[in-house]
């Protein structure tokens, strides 16, 4: 008996006393390896210069955390991967061809304007790696908007310029991207495997769609985002996407060009900004995939994934709200 | 085959195979036995003994003091040497009557009624009464005055519940192999007394030889059905158990019999069985002594006011350092600090947990909002905003999320990525508003 008494006293706290093995850094950390198909390929594609571009995206973005927390004596948490992970996924929406400023610049307005400032992690309103992609793309129109053709060989000094596939089908119609490609086949094969001009890290159907099924897998991510983005954008191409008549429209074509699938599984599902209830998480799909397709078809940009989802994420609050699940035994009214 | 159950809910490692082995042994009689003289929710109760007294085996050392309350008797016959305040792992301090064991075992007379099933359901509720018989699943709410509905709530179904879904307990689990008859018994009182046709004993498909053991003791008995159970937590909280065994929800805020609905603990019926067949009042009960610290983890049959100390050199001592003592089960159980802690009516059971098995939430982050809380919820809660409210204290925001409707289960901090701790979050919010 009182051999057993040199073990006291013991800890004292409020139950649960387990928890399940899962962590924040876990979650943060799974998502970047998550995005290392996507972040191969496009350096295979685009060359070393977009892996500098990665590189910088990343080191400002962790750089940018820690400087904030220390200038404000708070906890340095950089070591739970959202930075790096937010810088990641800036990196991997830019052009390949940007000056270095350009990631710093992104990463500075994601990290500190857009989380820090807001409260940090948890606490932001909009994703920050896009908010720091909003305001490159409207401070640096020109720089941000060129793009490299791909090539499979790994050193290219000469950058040639292409345009996007959605930047030719907003100018130049379905027809011009076709003659491109030779044929809709080939077409389609090219935008799996990511042989066109892009972001980085958004060409690269096939690398994307590999992780995502890691986060579906893992269950980091549920079907609920993306299917209900995806869907929504692909019905509206479908239906609207064509010259003249309705439901002539190339939905395949649309889902696999611009950053629709990266955005939607990657950015959209972003838990901090998305909404927490599932059901309210399809109405946030539905509404990105909405504005998406509203953007490439009607607006000035041929690319609408950015601002759709950051138009979604003012609404996350009200949706969870609207979308509050049922408390068990309560009738519906 | 889908097995009955409630939506959402967690999935915790069960670690049971620790103690299911372990047949219900008798416990070593301590020396001494510290007795709280309030160990159920309710009116407290009033001393009916001193110091320097002796008393025997069964004897009421305190009588309650109102309705919902229950006697306190003891559980050795020997001396009362002390009576001192103690704190009960919930914290609460109550006096507590300290009876030197003479070893003898020295029973009260006990009046045994063979043919129980045909006496009055008066008759046995007040048999179940002075027996202070409480809740011996962990809530020790006393015993009967569940069975008591008022006139206007009438009662058509009895559960026993044998869902035993916290991890590492094993108790109920060997109750079910070992004395299946006197839980099925129990329970025929149960529905005697309550003038209930239909009885249901629900329990958790990963306990297949007990789901087996009982089906064999109903078998004559077209009125008791055995529910196997989907192996979830909180499966066996009253709420879910009785949504799981009979589709019935419970409203927020009600208590089972607004749905006609008795809950009882296996343990419990065991008690009520004894407390009419035999006239035994609740002195003893089986409990699991577990965890990976434990050299013997075991299944105990123990008189209530053993300390934990006790069990320790009882099973084998411990292995390795224990980092938190838990009484009760690890998901809703009490941690304790110390060794001097006993056993009480409620105690289904102490876990001795080492460094790796525990949750390390005096670091925790903020909520990311990945919304694993409210898939986990029993009750459809959203636990990330009452968690944050709370933090921030906004405690009437927190109501407005269901704050009161929270029973404290724990699903929503087990599966918390952030680490953050829930419970304790709406434990404050709710000492800092009202219903």
């Amino acid at each position: 008996m009182d051999a057993a008494k040199k073990h006291e006293p013991f800890i004292v706290t409020v139950s649960p006393h387990i928890t399940s093995g899962e962590t924040t850094s876990r979650i943060m950390w799974s998502v970047s390896l998550a995005l290392m198909p996507a972040s191969v390929m496009g350096v295979y594609f685009f060359g070393p210069l977009s892996a500098l571009t990665l590189l910088l995206s990343v080191v400002s973005a962790v750089f940018f955390e820690y400087i904030y927390q220390k200038l404000l004596k708070k906890t340095i948490t950089i070591n739970d991967g959202s930075a790096f992970l937010t810088g990641l996924l800036l990196g991997l929406n830019l052009p390949p061809t940007v000056p270095f400023y350009i990631p710093i610049v992104g990463s500075f307005v994601a990290i500190i304007i857009t989380k820090q400032l807001f409260g940090g992690l948890g606490y932001n309103v909009f994703n920050p790696a896009l908010i720091g992609r909003a305001f490159l793309l409207i401070s640096f129109p020109k720089l941000m908007t060129i793009w490299k053709e791909p090539t499979s060989a790994f050193i290219q000094i000469d950058a040639k310029t292409t345009a996007t596939p959605l930047g030719i089908l907003k100018e130049e119609g379905l027809g011009k991207l076709i003659e491109i490609y030779g044929d809709t086949l080939n077409l389609y094969v090219q935008l799996l495997v990511g042989y066109r001009g892009g972001c980085i890290g958004e060409t690269s159907a096939i690398a994307i769609l590999i992780g995502a099924g890691f986060l579906l897998y893992r269950g980091y991510i549920s079907w609920h985002i993306p299917v209900s983005f995806l869907g929504t954008a692909a019905i509206i191409a479908w239906i609207f996407g064509g010259k003249g008549a309705l439901f002539s429209g190339d939905p395949i074509l649309h889902l696999l060009s611009g950053g629709i699938l990266i955005g939607a599984f990657f950015m959209a599902t972003d838990y901090v900004t998305s909404p927490s209830v599932k059901k309210g998480q399809i109405l946030f799909g539905i509404g990105c995939g909405f504005l998406t397709m509203l953007i490439r078809l009607k607006g000035g940009y041929p690319e609408g994934v950015m601002f759709a989802i950051l138009i979604m994420n003012c609404f996350s609050p009200l949706i969870d709200r609207g979308f509050k699940t049922r408390v068990f035994g309560q009738v519906k009214k | 085959m889908a097995f009955a159950t409630f939506e959402r809910g967690i999935h915790p490692p069960d670690k049971k195979s620790l103690s299911k082995e372990s047949p219900i042994r008798t416990a070593t009689s301590p020396k001494r036995v510290v007795i709280p003289i309030i160990q159920h929710i309710g009116a407290p109760c009033k001393l009916s003994v001193k110091t320097g007294q002796e008393v025997k085996k069964g004897e009421v050392v305190a009588l309650p003091e109102g309705f919902v309350s229950a006697p306190v008797h003891s559980s050795v016959s020997g001396k009362i040497t002390a009576i001192t305040d103690i704190s009960l792992p919930t914290g609460r301090v109550v006096p507590a009557v300290v009876i030197q064991n003479d070893m003898k075992e020295t029973w009260i007379d006990l009046k045994e009624d063979k043919d129980f099933l045909t006496l009055s359901p008066e008759y046995l509720k007040n048999k179940v009464k002075e027996a202070g018989i409480v809740g011996m699943g962990g809530a020790a709410f006393p015993t009967h005055v569940k069975l008591s509905p008022p006139k206007e709530k009438p009662i058509d179904v009895v559960i026993i519940n044998g869902a035993e879904c916290e991890p590492y307990l094993t108790a109920d689990y060997r109750l079910m192999l070992e004395r299946a008859m006197d839980i099925v018994n129990g329970l025929k009182i149960l529905m005697v007394i309550l003038g209930v046709k239909n009885g249901f004993i629900g329990i958790e498909n990963n306990k297949p030889d007990a789901i087996q053991e009982m089906q064999k003791a109903v078998s004559g008995d077209p009125d008791i059905k055995v529910i196997p159970l989907e192996v979830k937590y909180p499966q066996g909280a009253e709420k879910m158990l009785i949504k799981a065994c009979v589709g019935r929800e419970v409203p927020p805020r009600a208590l089972p019999m607004d749905v006609g609905v008795v809950v009882q603990n296996v343990g419990t019926a065991v008690a009520v069985y004894e407390a009419v067949r035999f006239g035994k009042p609740l002195i003893e009960r089986v409990m699991t002594f577990t965890g990976e610290a434990v050299n013997n983890p075991s299944n105990l049959y123990v008189k209530i006011g053993t300390t934990i100390s006790d069990l320790v050199s009882d099973c084998g001592g411990f292995k390795t350092q224990p980092t938190k003592l838990i009484s009760g089960g690890p998901m809703m159980g009490f941690a304790v600090s110390n060794l001097d802690i006993p056993i009480t009516k409620g105690t289904s059971g102490v876990v001795a947990l080492t460094e790796q098995e525990i949750s390390h939430i005096n670091k925790y982050g903020p909520c990311i909002r990945c919304g694993r809380c409210i898939e986990a919820c029993p009750m459809g809660l959203m636990p990330s905003m009452l968690s944050i409210f709370s933090e921030k204290g906004f405690f009437e925001e927190a109501k407005a999320y269901n704050l009161f409707d929270c029973f404290e289960c724990g699903s929503c901090a087990y599966v918390c990525p952030s680490k953050r701790p829930i419970v304790q979050f709406v434990r404050l919010a709710k000492s800092q508003t009202k219903p």
